[in-house]
């Protein structure tokens, strides 16, 4: 057992975000250990009609390459994922992600709900579910969703946020394992790596 | 909020599927189960009520389609698809032809079949092409054909031409504003047939050079998008296009060989084999 009380059961991390995420991702990505074990999974809110630029500006500091998946690609180890523009990102059972163009959730698309009550449905208790900085209340269902799973759930400390409403919404619907700071939360998916050596 | 499981997704679409010949059984999950909530939430009912309701009220599955369909779109969705269309796919089929068929497979309220219509009235060549526009939804067909869209869409759909055309134009030339909607000139749809079609269960109805199917199969488990994609490849003449959205692939289908990649970024394939 580690200092956090985790092992190497987990079978994805999610990430979401909001205005004022972009630095702390980028960070995250940065520091993240070579060939980290199990998929990272992230939805970000976005400009919903530009297609290209954010995915090439997460990817310059990431230690992995960040992809925007197609529609039914397969889930692999070691990946980083993001939600493409102005599509919704489900994970299906089976392991591999669905797209769709349904109407916009908490005013978004992607909206963050939705990639974590999915992976909520499907990881159930073997998921971590991450949640940064962010101006409105998308993601707090979601983390309810994963927590009622059986899953392990971390907000970014308020204080930390250039915009606290999204962790404090989160905060407010469901039990949060672990509130941390962005440097903390590196510092747990660095022991979280090394439980699956 | 009530949670439904894949059992229970299942009863829905069997019941569906023998009772009225829609068949959503490979439809992907997430997606459905997404639909059918929304639908039981706004209807205010549960499974057992929902069931119930299929076998006693049979006018009740056309509300159902028009709930369960996703009809969220936009005119001149992905600009740079549209120019690609206009400057490299629309010249690439009059070299061969004068004259052209396209068909809008799941058109939905129609959009992307005015946004063609302008693109191709601004080309001169309006008159020379015959579009099919198929959806499964008869009420949003009727839409469709109205021509007539929310005008608070319209902002949206303004900063897409721009983009398209790539300066400041507008739509305003061809619509007017009656109340809250914006409805455009019918004319453009002179050569426009709006029809019901079912892509799953549907049969091979014309041949085409051009099918348009763009978020539409996302809608569809794999098995069943391997399914679609024979029928467009059957659906189109040799050396003919096929369009889907910027975020689909077609690389896994068994007919996947006989496209190439036209343009991989808009996704768009042409038919090399029969």
């Amino acid at each position: 057992m580690s200092k956090y009380n985790i092992n190497n059961s987990y079978k994805a991390v999610v990430i979401g975000g909001s205005a004022g995420s972009f630095q702390g991702v980028v960070k995250i990505l940065s520091q993240l250990p070579k060939s980290f074990p199990i998929p990272i999974i992230m939805c970000l809110h976005r400009l919903k009609h530009v297609r290209n630029g954010f995915v090439e500006a997460l990817s310059i500091k990431s230690v992995v390459q960040v992809t925007e998946p197609h529609d039914k690609e397969s889930i692999k180890k070691g990946s980083v994922y993001l939600a493409p523009a102005n599509y919704h990102m489900s994970v299906e059972l089976g392991n591999y992600f669905a797209l769709s163009t349904e109407e916009m959730v908490n005013n978004s698309r992607p909206a963050i709900d939705i990639t974590l009550s999915t992976c909520a449905f499907v990881y159930k208790e073997k998921l971590i579910g991450i949640l940064l900085s962010g101006a409105n209340r998308d993601g707090a269902a979601g983390m309810k969703a994963i927590h009622d799973r059986g899953g392990f759930t971390i907000v970014q400390e308020p204080s930390e946020c250039m915009i606290d409403t999204m962790p404090k919404a989160a905060m407010a619907a469901t039990k949060i394992d672990h509130v941390m700071k962005v440097d903390q939360i590196v510092d747990f998916l660095k022991e979280l790596d090394k439980q699956y050596r | 909020m009530q949670d439904i499981d894949i059992a229970d997704l299942k009863r829905i679409s069997e019941v569906i599927y023998q009772k009225y010949n829609y068949d959503f059984r490979n439809y992907a999950m997430s997606s459905f189960k997404r639909r059918v909530l929304r639908i039981m939430e706004l209807k205010k009912l549960n499974v057992e009520t929902l069931l119930k309701k299929f076998n006693d009220s049979p006018m009740f599955i056309n509300e159902f389609l028009d709930e369960l369909t996703v009809n969220v779109t936009e005119m001149f969705r992905d600009p740079s698809f549209w120019r690609v269309m206009r400057e490299e796919i629309i010249p690439a089929i009059l070299l061969n032809h004068r004259q052209f068929k396209i068909w809008h497979a799941g058109c939905s309220s129609g959009e992307e079949v005015m946004t063609m219509c302008i693109m191709l009235k601004e080309m001169g060549i309006l008159h020379d092409v015959s579009i099919i526009a198929t959806d499964l939804d008869v009420n949003i067909l009727e839409r469709a054909k109205s021509a007539t869209y929310p005008i608070k869409n319209m902002e949206l759909n303004e900063k897409n031409y721009i983009r398209f055309q790539g300066s400041a134009p507008t739509l305003k030339d061809y619509y007017k504003e009656e109340n809250g909607y914006a409805v455009f000139n019918k004319d453009l749809l002179t050569n426009v047939s709006f029809r019901k079609h079912d892509l799953v269960l549907g049969d091979i109805f014309n041949k085409f050079d051009l099918i348009l199917c763009r978020n539409v199969m996302i809608y569809f488990n794999q098995s069943l998008q391997n399914d679609v994609l024979k029928k467009f490849h059957e659906s189109l003449f040799k050396y003919g296009y096929l369009a889907i959205g910027s975020k689909e692939s077609l690389i896994w289908c068994d007919y996947a060989n006989r496209f190439i990649v036209v343009n991989n970024e808009e996704k768009i394939y042409k038919k090399i084999k029969d």
